[in-house]
């Protein structure tokens, strides 16, 4: 059996979603030892294929045969998966948050002794498991507390500790900056040379370039395409074919810059951590917009952008926030974020699961909450323009939903993104910050939210981006501040931005 | 017929199927009827055993309505309870002081909003847990009331308060054959305007472009709805007529059906239990919603609370007793969840007359307290376990 070529074979598979053909039968072969990266639009069927071979979805749930070391499968649950030496390693992290390193590592099959759980034996273990996966970290560490391209690499520890045979990555490295990316894949060639085969989910094409020995392409639910890089090279051209279905000229539509005068402007913005009042996460910042400008903040994770924005919008982090705001040229405050938003200001979170969307509501609804004054008389409802509304930015975002009244849960990660977006575009701010508006999408719908974006600093509105990739940062931005630190260590003007000068600015001032 | 391209095309299965975790809680409902029907001899669907149904349960259905929006938020309330025994105490005395009906009712009214703001503050705004602050009320106002009453029921000085309760409403004299003419009247003109209401909508959805279930299965509604309004009200007009709190019933649950479907504020509770994190960075004040879920909930209690020692005719000291279980109760086993977000006012009065036919039923068979806890518990954990297998096969939960 172990001579076999595929570790993994998927035949003629098709699962259904009420609404939905997420999967038509698709096929899809895998190679002992190789690096195969998955790519598709949002919604194309990418994690639901991975839930199908990994017994996310049992078996009674979808029609269609996987065969996984020369034997087909019949997982009840990932639990048997694992044993079988398959591990999964989520879109979204699962990781218990307040256990440490390796009580998560060992969750679900500790080490026991005459049924008691055996805690030193799993310390012990852990260790070399950390080592392989590159974290320095004590073991004791609760995982809260470290950063997600940390808790990554627990859950990466965590999978390696089954002995996993097979591990698939579903968009590792879509809430990671460029250095931690990298570091990622390196481990993953690192595996590859254990003889660990690895399938990954990627929205980003440069980096499934580099590491992949083949690349399959899904497009709303079909296998379109299958390139084996050791035989051939493939451009990203090709591939951006494949996902999209037609020729993608540019990754970024061009701006013509029409700027006017300062709008928002923030002066010495200081903010401490929520629990350990006197640590300062965000110091003595200043920076401003102009009108039709739109401008980035960068700089590497826990540089303290995120907590910024979210502390300028209404205090929404963070402990005895101090600074001024002016806005228009009058100095303002935001008691909450209701009060951000009625002064015009808009902000979308990066972390839709838990701070933008409410799962268990629909599209609609979803799209609709930051608006009902508006869409609204005298606190009654208007139905009928909050339907249409929301069919507006259905249509102008392509989400890709059976209906308004699917539930947001049931949306494939990148369509969740953009009901985040429609939420907050529809409550139509002056300034719009959006932090990290682009994680987990394709390519085709990052253009479209370019677009967005710069249709709305040519309707004489403000734009702040916080984002971790660099190309996107340099190319849709008019300035770009950079961050470390929790301080603002510098500015660059469009005409000289270039990837070095950025981190260079970021760590050696 | 140009409206032919918004028109579904589903089976009539298939649609069932669609709806059967929605109709899931009218077909229980109607099921424990008609198994009380065998069991007593069609005793229970009597005129004056349906009547008694509605009559003997309208002060829990009140209490559900405000019970299921605070369960929407994600909250609890224990104290509703002993809220009613407070604001019913108080509501008699006040009676007593001459002031008349109206008056009386406003009052107490407004006493359980000042115990929903009292409350609400501790939740909303201090931010201390909904079980605990309640929990405390639970206590805090039983104690209030022993004190008030000295322990003792009060009894009313006149019959005039007990009208809300047993009283009914007709004009005397006004009958059709040997039935209470304004039943008949109403009743007639509810199912005309079911019917046009349900049309114009129906019409106003095609012409806005919205697709619409087809002509037959909206008659099939429209119709089964009908014939629910006439077996009720033939029921009251063989009767007594419309009992009062009926009248009360219709409108507390009419103004919460259109307030949670309709309005800003309604959508608000929806968002809040749903995430509140996310609620609040949409710009919505999750702390104001909560307080005034609290303060509805706490007039809801008032309301209770005069229709309660109408239906007793007197105050008690001990009033009340258990009542937060049977709200609680209602609420989930018409759907709510407990995690927040979900829920209907709909579901939680039939929830609660699920309840209350089994009660009922039980009691007209003789079969005591004992065996009615021991089948109100069995039903409240099949229901919910119904919900939250058929959530999780339908991939909503
Ligand atoms: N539980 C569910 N119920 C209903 N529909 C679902 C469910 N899960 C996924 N879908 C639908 O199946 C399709 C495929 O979703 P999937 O999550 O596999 O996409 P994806 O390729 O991973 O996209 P992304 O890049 O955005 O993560 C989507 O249209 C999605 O809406
Ligand atoms: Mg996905």
């Amino acid at each position: 059996m172990s001579n076999d070529e595929y570790i993994l074979e998927v035949k003629n598979l098709t699962k259904d979603f009420p609404g939905v053909r997420a999967l038509d039968s698709v096929d899809f072969k895998v190679r002992r030892g190789e690096i195969h990266c998955l790519v598709g639009e949002n919604g194309a069927g990418k994690s639901t294929l991975m839930n199908v071979v990994s017994g996310v979805l049992p078996r009674s749930e979808y029609e269609g045969v996987v065969v996984f070391k020369g034997k087909e499968t019949n997982y009840r649950s990932t639990r048997d998966s694992e044993q079988d030496g398959l591990s999964i390693i989520h879109q979204e992290l699962t990781l218990s948050p307040y256990l440490s390193i390796y009580e998560n590592i060992f969750l679900g099959h500790m080490k026991t002794r005459f049924g008691i759980i055996d805690w030193d034996t799993c310390l012990k273990d852990s260790y070399p498991l950390l080592k392989r996966v590159g974290l320095r970290e004590p073991p004791q560490t609760i995982v809260s507390k470290m950063s997600v391209g940390k808790q990554q690499l627990v859950e990466i520890a965590r999978a390696i500790s089954r002995n996993a045979e097979l591990l698939i990555f579903d968009e590792p490295t879509s809430s990671l900056n460029d250095e931690e990316s990298e570091n990622l894949l390196n481990l993953i060639r690192e595996f590859k040379k254990e003889g660990i085969t690895c399938i990954m989910i990627s929205h980003k094409l440069d980096e499934v370039l580099a590491v992949a020995d083949s690349i399959t392409i899904l497009r709303d639910g079909l296998s379109v395409a299958s390139y084996d890089l050791t035989k051939a090279p493939v451009s990203q051209q090709q591939i951006i074919k494949g996902m999209v279905g037609r020729e993608l000229k540019n990754l970024f539509p061009k701006k013509e810059p029409d700027i006017g005068d300062v709008v928002f402007e923030v002066k010495g913005w200081t903010v401490h951590h929520p629990d350990y009042h006197d640590m300062k996460i965000v110091d003595d910042a200043s920076f401003f917009v102009r009108k039709g400008e739109i401008i980035s903040f960068c700089g590497p994770m826990g540089a303290g952008r995120t907590e910024l924005m979210m502390s300028i919008f209404g205090n929404s982090y963070g402990y005895g926030a101090s600074g001024e705001i002016h806005l228009h040229n009058k100095r303002v405050t935001f008691k909450n974020p209701k009060d951000a938003i009625e002064q015009g200001v808009g902000y979308v979170s990066e972390d839709r699961k838990s701070l933008g969307l409410i799962l268990i509501q629909d599209v609609k609804t979803n799209i609709t909450n930051s608006s009902l004054p508006k869409l609204s008389k005298r606190g009654i409802l208007n139905k009928n323009l909050m339907r249409n509304k929301a069919e507006e930015y259905k249509e102008s975002l392509q989400i890709k939903t059976p209906s308004l009244e699917q539930l947001v849960r049931n949306l494939s990660g990148g369509n969740q993104q953009k009901v985040v977006l429609s939420r907050s575009l529809l409550a139509d701010p002056d300034i719009f910050i959006v932090d990290e508006p682009t994680r987990g999408i394709d390519v085709g719908a990052k253009y479209e939210i370019y677009s967005i974006l710069n249709d709305m600093v040519k309707q004489g509105k403000s734009v702040i981006v916080v984002s971790s990739e660099l190309a996107e940062a340099i190319s849709m931005s008019d300035r770009i501040y950079v961050m470390n630190e929790g301080k603002i260590k510098g500015v660059l003007d469009r005409s000289e931005a270039t990837q070095e000068r950025i981190m260079h600015m970021a760590l050696v001032d | 017929m140009p409206e032919n391209a918004n028109i579904e095309q589903i089976s009539f299965l298939g649609l069932a199927k669609q709806n059967l975790r929605k109709l899931s809680m009218f077909i229980m409902l109607g099921l424990i009827l008609l198994v009380f029907a065998v069991l007593t001899n069609g005793v229970n669907l009597t005129p004056r055993n349906i009547t008694n149904i509605f009559i003997q349960n309208s002060y829990i259905l009140i209490l559900a309505v405000g019970m299921v929006l605070v369960i929407i938020i994600g909250n609890i309330d224990l104290s509703v309870g002993s809220v009613v025994a407070f604001s019913g105490a108080l509501s008699a005395m006040l009676y007593n002081t001459g002031i008349g009906l109206i008056p009386t009712l406003l009052l107490s009214l407004l006493i359980g909003a000042a115990i929903g703001v009292f409350q609400g503050f501790w939740i909303a705004f201090v931010g201390i847990p909904a079980f605990i602050t309640t929990l405390a009320g639970m206590l805090f106002f039983r104690g209030l009331t022993y004190i008030i009453t000295n322990v003792s029921p009060i009894s009313l000085r006149d019959d005039g308060f007990k009208k809300i309760a047993s009283g009914s409403l007709n004009i005397p004299g006004f009958t059709i054959g040997s039935m209470d003419g304004l039943s008949i009247v109403v009743m007639v003109i509810a199912v005309v305007l079911l019917v046009f209401f349900t049309l114009r909508q129906r019409r106003k959805q095609i012409s806005n472009g919205f697709s619409v279930l087809p002509l037959r299965y909206t008659i099939l509604k429209v119709a089964s709805l009908s014939a629910l309004i006439i077996f009720v009200f033939l029921r009251f007009a063989a009767y007594r007529g419309i009992p009062t709190v009926g009248l009360v019933l219709f409108i507390v649950t009419a103004i919460f059906v259109f307030l949670t479907n309709n309005t800003v504020i309604g959508r608000y509770i929806y968002a809040v239990g749903g995430n509140a994190k996310s609620a609040k960075l949409s710009g919505i004040n999750s702390e104001q919603v909560v307080f005034i879920t609290h303060i509805i909930m706490g007039v809801l209690c008032g309301l209770s609370g005069v229709v309660f020692t109408a239906y007793m005719n007197s105050a008690l000291p001990q009033a009340g007793n258990q009542f937060e279980l049977d709200a609680i109760a209602s609420c989930y086993i018409g759907g709510a969840a407990a995690s927040g977000g979900i829920g209907t006012i709909i579901g939680a009065i039939t929830g609660g007359l699920v309840m209350g036919v089994i009660n009922n039923g039980m009691s007209l068979m003789n079969i005591g307290a004992d065996w009615q806890y021991v089948v109100k518990a069995s039903i409240l954990l099949l229901a919910v376990f119904y919900d939250i297998w058929s959530r999780r096969k339908s991939g909503l939960g």
